[in-house]
């Protein structure tokens, strides 16, 4: 298993000041299992990866893999990336256009000292290649691949090595919509069923959400969160998070009231909400409530008031026909909420529409702007 | 157990990364040692020369300024300096006028074959500028030129109607010979320009010849200027061309009067490397220049796209004329001196084509070039001297482009610097400083092989970078990184991946490399001694022996054996070329 300690990475910028790339970083991953760094670009993510990988010296922290420590700023520690077997698949796969596809997926084995002999690399080589579904191209230039073609090459070049760790760096981002859902599907299939202990970097949120067993969010170099997809999704610990992570609806309000658990009552532009905390609340503390829009639901008739759940009337403003959904904007007082749902709905727009939210759907998070104007 | 085995596992594995580490920055290091010692020891050397009285067994070397005050106190100064500017400020401007006209028609008009006339260009290469200063004096020399023999029967006047030999043939053997050079860089300054910006000109109404001048000039203008420093500096370095027209119609220019100083008896040594101080000034300015105007180019390059191909221009009729100047322009500068070189070769003494020297055609000439006891001596030193450089040139700013693209190494720009500074050193400045070095320093080279290898190595590492660091920008950092994460050492890495993406930049700088050490000239000319002459310096010899039919013969073995092995290096070029962008 991997374990990332408190890792800083910076860099000296000529003239201008220090970049702070990644700071106090830290988490880990257990064996056999997908973790996904998720964050917007310049985060530090592909940082943290790089410095995992030995192609970044960080500044300080520790990292280790099974008990053997690969860097470590205290103990002057850091091994060369080509003595830490790693298997890693770069944005660009970097395949080497001057070979073939075989001694693409071939170069691991053939440059390790005192590597296997030639008949067994052909082995390797092939069953990896077959794993991958490239095992009908060998022979063919690595510039006559497709991009699909290209990654699945990356990762077989990755996984022939049989790494201790598994590096993706935004493996996915080059391929086209249709593509990248089937090679999400596929690389799920094979990390699942080879156990790699794999450590994935993306900016697209339903990428990390559809692989990850477990998901660190990062922002400006530090991680906002780690949790399970689930958990980011539903349960963001703040703003950044509920924003990056999926569409979102915000509204500004304040504690009025708490539960002493997670429940809490708040005062918005719509009304006084029943709402679930993020964080423990005190009373009047400054709060945007974030629902998601496909957890606020639309009706023609008023709901039947129950459940305390927050109900509202507006009028639709405008809608949009996805296919499978239709997002709405409804217009409630001075705010405009965000549905999306099913596209049985066909309120015309300019009609009145009913609104209603679960309580433990409105997550109010902690408002940092109002805390810094204050 | 199992700790234990995973744990000296770890331990051997630290070791072997601190050894390839080692590896690494020796050879990073031994590369910037020999390129510092190249660049800037023979520079140390030529500056202290100009400053102190020859050292002799008897007499120590003294400070003096004797060396300047003879090189400046006379009126003869004002005119050598004169004389240099005008030579090169006029052959950089024919040749740019010349090679910016034919870049304009072959990018932005519907000339027909063009494409013909741009695979042409190389061709002028292969033709040494001695023996195309030669061929200009077989064509235009008042006495025995061609040129002058048919004008004078056709006009039925007397009199030479050209004469190379003269400040105006200078200029116009010279200009020629560099405009191939000028289409080169302005072509490449036109395909940076955006067609749009043309189109524009044209569809408010303005006409060819004003969309050319008031748009496409004023926009490649930061490239002209570029364009004309450098032909600039190429021609004040020039020495054939002063050495062979110049000297004998008494114009010296810095070139020749660097050469006379040392062959005279007794050598001046110092006095010739006040004059080299001089020149060095003169060309480091301009590339100072040049590279400041260089950096202004990409402000105007606004084309990024791919495949994308300029609208031409029609030119209606006139296509005809251009293609006609096309055609007068190869004969110029490539079809007449290589036909007056082989008709010249094949006479049993010069004259001048008629049909009574029909019927002397020989090949004796041939036949008595190739028994010369010196030939095969120059031949092999020539073939082991050229590929030698290239091979040396091209691995060494193979390391040296990678540290300056692919490393943040604190100081790489000064590395950058150093092996682009040989640049500014005419040939025979570089040769004057080599020969002074080695006659004080290191091991005893003097007169052998081995100086001139030194020398050529010096005088075109500028290019090996100019080609390595091309290719290298283009090679992706993951590339690298990748092989790396797979296990690879930086020697591996380097061997396996980096030199194979770098080939056709390496084929093709090695090609030019291996071409111009075969007409190295000016550098060899101070450092040759018997049994290390080159084939350049054979002709250099025949020429002063008045040998010209067998000089004509070399020349024209030279040139098509420099012919052949360009065609075979492009085919070659492309076959193994790996997706050149």
């Amino acid at each position: 298993m991997l374990i990332v300690k408190s890792l800083h990475t910076e860099y000296a910028n000529g003239r201008a000041p220090v970049v702070k790339a990644a700071q106090d970083v830290s988490f880990e991953v257990p064996e056999g299992t997908l973790f996904t760094l998720l964050g917007p670009s310049g985060c530090g993510k592909t940082t943290t990866l790089r410095s995992i990988a030995g192609l970044e010296k960080p500044t300080s922290g520790e990292i280790r893999i099974a008990g053997d420590v690969v860097y470590s700023s205290d103990g002057n520690i850091f091994v060369a990336p080509n003595r830490r077997n790693f298997g890693m698949v770069f944005q660009s796969y970097a395949i080497w256009p001057h070979m073939n596809v075989f001694d693409n997926a071939a170069f691991p084995l053939q440059v390790r000292r005192n590597g296997p002999s030639r008949k067994e690399i052909a082995d390797k080589v092939t069953r990896v290649l077959a794993a991958v579904g490239l095992d009908q191209l060998a022979g063919r230039e690595a510039t006559k691949l497709s991009g699909g073609q290209q990654q699945r090459l990356a990762l077989a070049r990755a996984l022939v090595m049989e790494p201790r760790l598994l590096l993706l760096d935004e493996p996915l981002s080059n391929l086209d919509a249709k593509l990248r859902e089937r090679m999400r599907f596929e690389l799920k299939r094979l990390q699942r069923d080879l156990r790699l202990t794999t450590v994935y970097v993306t900016h697209d949120q339903s990428e990390a959400l559809a692989l990850s067993h477990q998901i660190a969010v990062m922002n400006e170099g530090r991680v906002v969160q780690i949790g399970s997809p689930r958990d980011i999704y539903e349960r963001p610990r703040d703003r950044f998070v509920a924003d990056f992570v999926g569409n979102t609806n915000f509204l500004r309000g304040a504690v009025i009231a708490t539960d002493g658990g997670d429940g809490a009552t708040v005062s918005t532009a719509l009304g006084e909400w029943r709402v679930h905390c993020a964080r423990r609340l005190q009373l009047s503390d400054a709060v945007v409530v974030s629902v998601r829009p496909e957890d606020v639901e639309l009706t023609e008739q008023a709901p039947v008031h129950g459940d305390g759940d927050n109900v509202c009337a507006g009028i639709v403003d405008a809608k949009v026909f996805l296919g499978d959904f239709v997002d709405f904007q409804v217009k409630v007082a001075d705010s405009v909420l965000l549905a999306r749902v099913h596209p049985s709905l066909r309120t015309p727009v300019g009609d009145p529409i009913h609104v209603r939210m679960k309580a433990e759907k409105c997550i109010a998070l902690p408002d940092e702007a109002a805390r810094i104007a204050a | 157990m199992e700790a234990v085995g995973r744990l000296t596992d770890v331990r051997r594995q630290d070791s072997a990364a601190a050894w390839s580490v080692d590896f690494k920055w020796i050879i990073v290091g031994a590369s910037l040692a020999l390129v510092a010692w190249l660049a800037l020891v023979p520079l140390f050397f030529l500056l202290w020369q100009s400053l102190f009285s020859p050292q002799a067994a008897a007499t120590p070397a003294v400070f003096t300024l004797e060396n300047f005050r003879t090189a400046y106190g006379s009126i003869e100064t004002l005119r050598l300096f004169a004389n240099s500017m005008q030579f090169a400020a006029g052959a950089g401007l024919l040749a740019l006028v010349v090679g910016t006209f034919f870049a304009w028609v072959n990018e932005r008009t519907n000339t027909p074959c063009k494409a013909l006339f741009y695979g042409m260009a190389i061709i002028p290469l292969v033709i040494p500028s001695i023996l195309f200063t030669v061929s200009w004096i077989l064509l235009a020399s008042p006495k025995i030129g061609i040129l002058n023999h048919l004008l004078q029967s056709w006009l039925g006047i007397d009199g030479p109607v050209f004469n190379v030999y003269s400040m105006a043939g200078m200029i116009w053997v010279d200009g020629l010979h560099y405009s191939p050079m000028a289409f080169l860089l302005m072509t490449a300054a036109f395909r940076a320009m955006d067609p749009a910006l043309e189109e524009s000109a044209m569809t408010s109404g303005a006409s060819i010849v004003q969309t050319a001048v008031r748009v496409t000039l004023k926009l490649a203008w930061p490239a002209v200027l570029a364009a004309l420093l450098i032909l600039f500096v190429r021609a004040i370095e020039s020495f054939e061309v002063p050495a062979l027209l110049g000297l004998p119609a008494g114009i010296e220019v810095y070139t020749s009067a660097i050469y006379q100083a040392i062959h005279q008896y007794p050598s001046r040594v110092g006095l010739a490397s006040a004059y080299a101080v001089t020149l060095l000034l003169i060309t480091s300015f301009g590339i100072y220049l040049q590279t400041r105007f260089a950096s202004h180019v990409g402000r105007y390059a606004t084309v990024t796209g791919k495949g994308f191909r300029p609208r031409v221009v029609d030119l209606g009729r006139w296509r005809h004329v251009t293609l006609g100047l096309f055609v007068v322009y190869f004969l110029v500068v490539v079809v007449l001196p290589f036909l007056v070189l082989l008709w010249s070769s094949l006479q049993r003494y010069y004259s001048a084509p008629s049909l009574a020297a029909l019927h002397n055609l020989t090949f004796d000439s041939y036949r008595a070039v190739l028994a010369y006891p010196a030939f095969s001596t120059a031949v092999w030193n020539s073939i082991m001297l050229s590929l030698g450089s290239a091979t040396v040139i091209m691995l060494t700013t193979s390391v040296i482009s990678w540290i300056v693209v692919k490393t943040r190494l604190p100081g790489r720009w000064l590395i950058d610097n150093l092996a682009s500074l040989p640049l500014v050193f005419p040939g025979l400045v570089l040769g004057l400083s080599v020969m002074i070095c080695y006659l004080y320093v290191g091991p005893a080279i003097y007169g052998t092989i081995w100086i001139m290898l030194i020398a050529y190595v010096t005088r075109f590492l500028p290019y090996g970078m100019r080609y390595n660091t091309t290719s290298m920008l283009q090679v992706h950092k993951e590339l690298e990184e990748s092989a790396a994460v797979c296990g690879a050492s930086w020697s591996m890495t380097f061997r396996r991946i980096i030199l194979p993406l770098l080939k056709p930049g390496l084929i093709a700088g090695w090609i030019y490399v291996v071409i111009v050490s075969v007409r190295e000239l000016s550098s060899s000319i101070l450092l040759y001694s018997p049994g290390s002459e080159v084939v350049s310096i054979m002709i250099w010899e025949l020429w002063q022996n008045g040998q010209y039919v067998e000089l004509s013969a070399l020349g024209v073995m030279l040139i098509v054996v420099l012919f052949c092995f360009v065609m075979l290096a492009q085919v070659a070029g492309r076959r193994f070329g790996v997706a050149e962008a």
